[in-house]
């Protein structure tokens, strides 16, 4: 199980951690508000590390003084999306930065395959290797 | 910090007396108002008092509606509702985001639902005031998409009480027809606040404190000149309360500048450059018309 040790995807911030709760979810979006961040929820069935663009649910939320409206989209989209992965996303617009500063996952689906190293052998004995998901097989919209 | 057992320690902990204190020395009159803003405060206090006793304590449903004649500092005590609220403990973050019907609907369809949850979202933690709430609901236009900012503002007002208060606010007329075609959302506003029309010592009082606030002072007979004037302003028709009182005193202003502006060598110190003079009310529109009757 070297790919999937914990049987949890592990991408960005929290995620070697037991899940957050919502309180905890709260307070990291107050964190990222008083530093002036827009918060936005995105989602996807497609987990694959460099699948980095996720599909956004709604806009960025600029302007925004309190966790509470953020919550009340992530509970809209785990509402939609219960079992796709979910994850939260802080921008920074200060000039030079202009870039995501938080990002971590909020919801995942209840079983996660992981992914499958795949081997090819090229030009002789060359070897390439690459990963793909276990549960990209499947159709968009089946996958967990 | 330990259990609070009586009103005065609870008060001791908290920013209550403060608030009522500031409250009541820079609002004129407005009675009702503050008794509300004071029954509110009360309930917080006593909640924390029923806490500490394992009593249950549900937060209450704050949505106002503020009615009153032009003039009356509807939006004025809004503005500082937010901040008081904040202080009492009831709103998380304490600011207040202003908006009219043009902020809540949209052009054309499917433009009303994201526009309206970003300005709620954006409000969240404080205080969301509508102005003129009663232009949301057009009854001559079936189609009109001020319907379904109303929609959703009413399930935001019942299912995130805790993180939101609506302030509407508006003539009491027209808000009485607006809250007739809409029964939902009169029901879900606890506080419906009448804002009285000011006496004259009260305008008079109100004249006094925007004066200090611009630096400003009534000179010998200047103050006596200006009672006059509201006594015959409040017998013209479309008076607007303290509105009126600070566009007298704009005009007031403008007519000291002339005054001051004709005397071209005259060295003019900051106390003269302060100070109103009874000729510079008496030169009003209202004094010249009573003249000839």
């Amino acid at each position: 199980m070297m790919s999937n040790p914990t049987g949890r995807i592990t991408q960005g911030q929290f995620s070697f951690l037991p899940a957050l709760s919502d309180d905890e979810i709260r307070a990291q979006i107050d964190y990222g508000l008083a530093k002036g961040y827009a918060w936005s929820v995105e989602y996807t069935d497609d987990p694959h590390p460099r699948n980095t663009y996720w599909e956004m649910y709604g806009m960025p939320m600029f302007d925004l003084r309190d966790a509470a409206g953020v919550m009340l989209e992530l509970q809209g989209c785990r509402a939609a999306f219960p079992q796709h992965y979910i994850r939260l996303m802080a921008f920074d617009s200060t000039r030079g930065i202009e870039s995501i500063a938080m990002s971590f996952i909020v919801n995942r689906p209840a079983a996660e395959p992981g992914f499958m190293l795949q081997r090819q052998e090229v030009n002789g004995r060359t070897m390439r290797t690459t990963i793909a998901g276990y549960a990209a097989a499947k159709p968009e919209g089946e996958r967990y | 910090m330990s259990t609070p057992c009586t009103v005065a320690e609870v008060l001791a902990q908290s920013q209550v007396e403060a608030v009522l204190a500031k409250l009541d020395a820079e609002l004129v009159g407005l009675a009702p108002v503050k008794q509300r803003i004071r029954d509110i405060a009360a309930l917080l206090v006593i909640d924390r008092l029923r806490a500490a006793h394992g009593l249950a304590t549900s937060s209450p449903t704050l949505h106002m509606c503020f009615t009153g004649n032009p003039g009356t500092g509807k939006t004025t005590v809004a503005m500082r509702m937010a901040e008081i609220l904040h202080a009492l403990g009831y709103v998380r973050k304490g600011h207040l985001v202003a908006v009219t019907r043009d902020d809540l609907v949209g052009q054309y369809i499917g433009h009303t639902a994201p526009k309206t949850k970003e300005l709620l979202k954006k409000a969240m933690g404080g205080v969301l005031f509508i102005d003129e709430a009663y232009y949301l609901y057009r009854p001559e236009n079936e189609r009109d998409y001020g319907q379904e900012a109303i929609e959703i503002l009413l399930q935001v007002m019942e299912n995130q009480r805790d993180d939101l208060v609506v302030i509407l606010a508006g003539y009491a007329d027209r808000m009485l027809t607006f809250f007739q075609s809409n029964p939902g959302l009169s029901s879900r506003i606890a506080h419906h606040i009448e804002f009285p029309d000011y006496a004259q010592g009260e305008l008079l009082q109100i004249a006094d404190q925007m004066l200090a606030e611009s630096h400003y002072r009534f000179g010998p007979g200047a103050r006596q000149a200006f009672e006059d004037y509201l006594g015959r302003r409040l017998r013209q028709p479309h008076f607007a309360n303290a509105r009126s009182v600070r566009n007298a005193l704009e005009r007031t202003r403008l007519r000291q500048a002339s005054r001051l502006y004709a005397q071209r060598e005259r060295v003019l110190d900051a106390d003269t450059l302060a100070t109103l003079e009874p000729a510079d009310i008496r030169a009003s529109r209202v004094f010249a018309q009573e003249q000839p009757a």
